[in-house]
């Protein structure tokens, strides 16, 4: 077995005397799934947060596979090696994506941005790819020259996890992504995520209260509550077979699919 | 009540000094810009009074002064700077490129080639080549510092997808021996390849938002473009209506209100030489003979 | 034959010519002396010192005089300056409870000891234009209260903080920043916020703390007290071993009483905004204490979103003197800026024209 590109270690956040998660341990695999579900409040995106260096963590370890084999704490790193992390090798993608776009800038540029970031010179190039990448998150190409202000709210979503992508990330993170789009337009973004995920093999940390997205996107599942990991496993098996009492009242509240 | 004497150049020798090490930094650090605790001068910010801060530090009673705006030796403001220095320091002033030792300038560098043994003062005021990108301070610095200059790009970027070509014309940026981005002042983007290897140094002070930068002698200095949208340069389809001198920057002159323009040398130097030593232009063109000057071509 | 222009040295004699007879104006009338001025429009004198951030009347009076009654110009001049001037060294901090109180009201107590005095307030006059100012009428003298050497006035600051009511005065013996000695860097610290404050533009101050007011950043405020009047100016002197009195200055001090915070080992209690000004002028004093108060929203965990609690955009923002120069110099000439800009306009705007032409005609070739 390969080793796992992010390791997390005893975990904790605290907002002064409120805990916001703490005794956090998990790994993820290359190309793995894995769902952090619970209720608001129970600390999941404080983990994210924490996990993807948007939030200084209290306690704990957090490793990283970089692409030449180590095998670093985050905190350990320079500011300069996580920010060229975040803009190369990892994907965020916002619940709002409004707060992971430019909104006055073009499609086109929106998608560039990360390639510009890392040196490519060649606007045609840019260009070319930028226009590839819309392809994909099936955003029509004489969109490229308008701006996000402009699309739907599916749009906007495609676009940003278009935006993630296109620096070829080995590891992405999602905050609740179908969160804030209609139920219709929900399928179609969390099956265009299934098929470029499945693709690209990339890891991904998903965080939602949803059970039907995690059930569709990860093959683990982690299950939290009031700070803590009550129960984790193979999705599938928390899902058809939940352990703890609170996992259990979780599944029970959704309606069989 | 005493009122006030004032030291050598206006400004006391502590302040001098603090702006020299100021300069002597920006010296080391090619292109970064240099937070220094700008005084207030007697005249408004905005009017040069970060390059008049700069000259007044460096300046020695042997300097022989030029001050241009606009390239010219006549406006107003350029009048009005060296009419201070002239004051202050009882400094040499004059408006030959060759013979001065510091030239302040606001918004154009000289066509005449500056030399080894010159200093030029550029009154800059948005130090900032990310500020319309990115307005805070405390993010810009941290771009500076990580080197994080993709946004640059992105506008450029939009520029082409927009318009088809950059849609910088002056005040164009820089990327100063590979490292930093720096604005090169208001000039327009016809003088940054001067900019590059120039053997004179070249200071930069903006006074308002008390930054100071540098260019030490033969630094090398890239105007940012794409590999297939190279950065180009303004070029005059005629040559300059007094002295008839090519590539160089002009200014528009309308002539009368039916759409006569003729173009003059923007470097009043420049064009006095030439008609000194006998160049002579084609003068006022004809009524409705329109001049155009909007090509572009590779530098 | 075009001829540049020429005789921009002549010109700008002739203008400052100008300028200099419009100031007099008309001849018959007496010029204006500076006792007048500072006697008489001291209010405008006091904007003068505060803002340029010197306190000598008899120059401000001039500034006023030579800028035609143009109050931001005069501050430039005294900015100007007063940057020429040679450090001898610094007071010790004024000790506002032992002002000479001429003017002190509170908003929060009916009566407090030492009492409320109003002092020279515009308050409860009716604005109707008085036709006495149009001549020299004769004026009573002010009444007199009697001062006995045992009054005291305490700050109702310091009657709240004897009951743990509000945050103490933080007592430092740091060196306070000098931001016209050192490039302010951000964040700023409280010290350099309330100096950039002290010298900020009134007009800008006073619409900042009123947007406070109306929600973008509130702070639910009390005017624990407004005090104006004398303080007196201490400086040690090291051969002495002890400080002397140098004289003392007209300032105005408010302590706005702000929004309670709880937590933490001492309970919830008030918090402060401070506003101290030189001369009279109780408007920049209150607006100054408002922003202050805003500006420290991250040291009470506010959440920070409204321009009152921006640090970098008021502090960038609030110098007059900074704002004037560089809206002021859109008016020199940039029309080598502007050429360029001509020339890229002209291109596209030609590459349009082709562009619509060749449309037009693929259209009728369509067609």
């Amino acid at each position: 077995m390969t080793d796992p590109i992010l390791s997390v270690r005893g975990l904790q956040k605290r907002y002064g005397a409120f805990i916001g998660c703490t005794d956090v341990s998990f790994d993820v695999w290359p190309g793995e799934v894995v769902a952090i579900v619970g209720e608001s409040g129970s600390g999941k995106t404080t983990l994210l947060n924490c996990i993807s260096g948007r939030l200084e963590r209290s306690a704990g370890e957090i490793r990283y596979r970089m692409r030449d084999g180590r095998f670093p704490d985050l905190g350990d790193l320079s500011e300069a090696e996580r920010r060229f992390l975040m803009r190369t090798d990892w994907g965020f993608v916002h619940q709002n994506p409004a707060d992971g776009l430019r909104m006055r800038v073009s499609a086109g540029a929106n998608v560039g941005e990360r390639l510009m970031a890392v040196g490519e010179r060649h606007y045609g190039d840019i260009r070319r790819t930028a226009g590839d990448w819309l392809s994909r998150v099936e955003i029509a190409a004489e969109r490229i020259d308008d701006q996000p202000i402009a699309f739907s709210g599916g749009m906007r979503q495609r676009l940003q996890i278009a935006r993630n992508l296109v620096t070829h990330p080995r590891l992405i993170f999602m905050d609740e992504p179908t969160g804030g789009l209609d139920v219709s337009v929900q399928a179609r973004v969390l099956d265009l995520l299934r098929g470029l995920v499945t693709d690209l093999s990339l890891a991904v940390v998903i965080v939602t209260h949803d059970l039907a997205v995690a059930r569709l996107l990860s093959q683990r599942m982690i299950v939290m509550k009031g700070g803590h990991i009550v129960e984790a496993g193979l999705t599938d098996r928390v899902l058809d077979d939940p352990r703890h009492a609170y996992t259990q009242l979780l599944v029970a509240s959704i309606p069989e699919s | 009540m005493t009122l006030p004497a004032y030291n050598f150049a206006y400004l006391d020798e502590q302040t001098k000094r603090m702006i020299r090490r100021a300069i002597l930094k920006g010296i080391a650090i090619p292109g970064y810009q240099v937070p220094f605790a700008s005084r207030e001068m007697p005249m408004p910010y905005g009017w040069g009074t970060g390059g008049v801060q700069v000259t007044a530090a460096i300046l020695g009673p042997d300097d022989v002064l030029k001050v241009i705006d606009q390239g010219a030796d006549d406006t107003t403001n350029a009048v009005s700077i060296r009419a201070f220095f002239a004051k202050t320091a009882n400094v040499a002033t004059t408006t030959k490129t060759a013979e001065a030792t510091i030239i302040q300038t606001r918004h154009r560098i000289p066509e005449e080639r500056l030399q080894a043994h010159q200093t030029i003062v550029f009154q800059v005021p948005i130090p900032e080549p990310l500020r319309f990108l990115e307005p805070r301070e405390t993010e810009t610095r941290v771009m500076h510092g990580l080197e994080e200059y993709g946004l640059v790009h992105v506008k450029l970027y939009e520029d082409i997808a927009q318009h088809g070509h950059i849609a910088t014309t002056y005040a164009y940026p820089v990327k100063v021996e590979g490292r930093y981005v720096m604005d090169p002042s208001p000039i327009p983007k016809f003088d940054n390849p001067k900019l590059d290897r120039s053997p004179a140094l070249q200071l930069f002070g903006a006074g308002r938002e008390k930054r100071i930068y540098a260019l030490p002698p033969f630094t090398q200095v890239t105007s940012l473009d794409f590999e297939d949208h190279p950065f180009t340069v303004q070029t005059f389809s005629r040559p300059c209506a007094l002295c008839n001198a090519t590539g160089v920057y002009m200014d528009e002159v309308v002539t009368d209100d039916r759409g006569g323009r003729m173009f003059v040398c923007s470097d009043t130097d420049h064009c006095e030489t030439r008609q000194l030593h006998g160049h002579t232009g084609p003068g006022l063109p004809q009524l409705g003979e329109h001049a155009s000057t909007e090509q572009e071509t590779t530098r | 034959m075009y001829v540049a222009v020429k005789g921009g040295e002549a010109a700008i004699e002739k203008a400052h010519r100008l300028l200099a007879d419009r100031r007099r104006g008309d001849r018959s009338v007496p010029a204006l002396s500076l006792e007048q001025i500072a006697g008489q429009l001291s209010l405008a004198v006091d904007r003068v010192m505060a803002e340029g951030s010197l306190y000598d009347p008899e120059l401000a009076a001039m500034a006023v005089r030579q800028s035609r009654g143009d109050m931001i110009e005069a501050i430039f001049l005294i900015r100007a300056y007063r940057t020429t001037l040679p450090r001898f060294g610094a007071t010790r901090p004024v000790e506002t409870a032992a002002m000479r109180i001429e003017r002190r009201v509170s908003a929060t107590y009916k009566d407090i000891p030492g009492g409320q005095l109003l002092g020279p307030t515009f308050d409860y006059t009716h604005r109707l234009i008085d036709p006495e100012m149009a001549g020299d009428h004769p004026v009573e003298p002010g009444a007199r209260r009697d001062v006995t050497e045992d009054a005291a006035y305490p700050r109702v600051t310091d009657i709240l903080n004897g009951e743990g009511l509000i945050e103490p005065d933080i007592a430092s013996d740091a060196e306070p920043g000098d931001l016209t000695r050192d490039p302010t860097g951000f964040p700023a610290g409280r010290d350099l916020r309330l100096q950039a404050l002290a010298r900020g533009d009134e007009g800008f101050l006073l619409s900042l703390g009123y947007s406070t007011q109306r929600g973008y950043g509130r702070t639910h405020p009390f005017v624990g007290e407004v005090r104006i009047g004398l303080v007196d100016l201490e400086i040690d002197l090291p051969e002495l071993g002890f400080a002397v009195n140098i004289g003392a200055i007209r300032v105005t001090e408010c302590q706005m009483v702000s929004q309670f915070k709880g937590g933490g080992e001492d309970g919830p209690r008030f918090t402060r905004g401070y506003g101290l000004v030189f001369g009279q002028s109780e408007r920049k004093a209150m607006s100054m204490s408002l922003v202050d108060r805003a500006l420290r929203a991250d040291e009470f965990d506010e959440n920070r979103a409204a321009p009152a609690q921006d640090e970098e955009f008021v502090l960038s923002h609030c110098d007059n003197v900074e704002a004037t120069g560089f809206v002021e110099h859109l008016k020199l000439p940039h029309y080598v800026d502007f050429q360029a800009e001509l020339d890229l306009l002209r291109m596209l705007r030609r590459e349009h024209a082709a562009d619509k032409t060749a449309e037009t005609d693929r259209q009728e070739a369509a067609e």
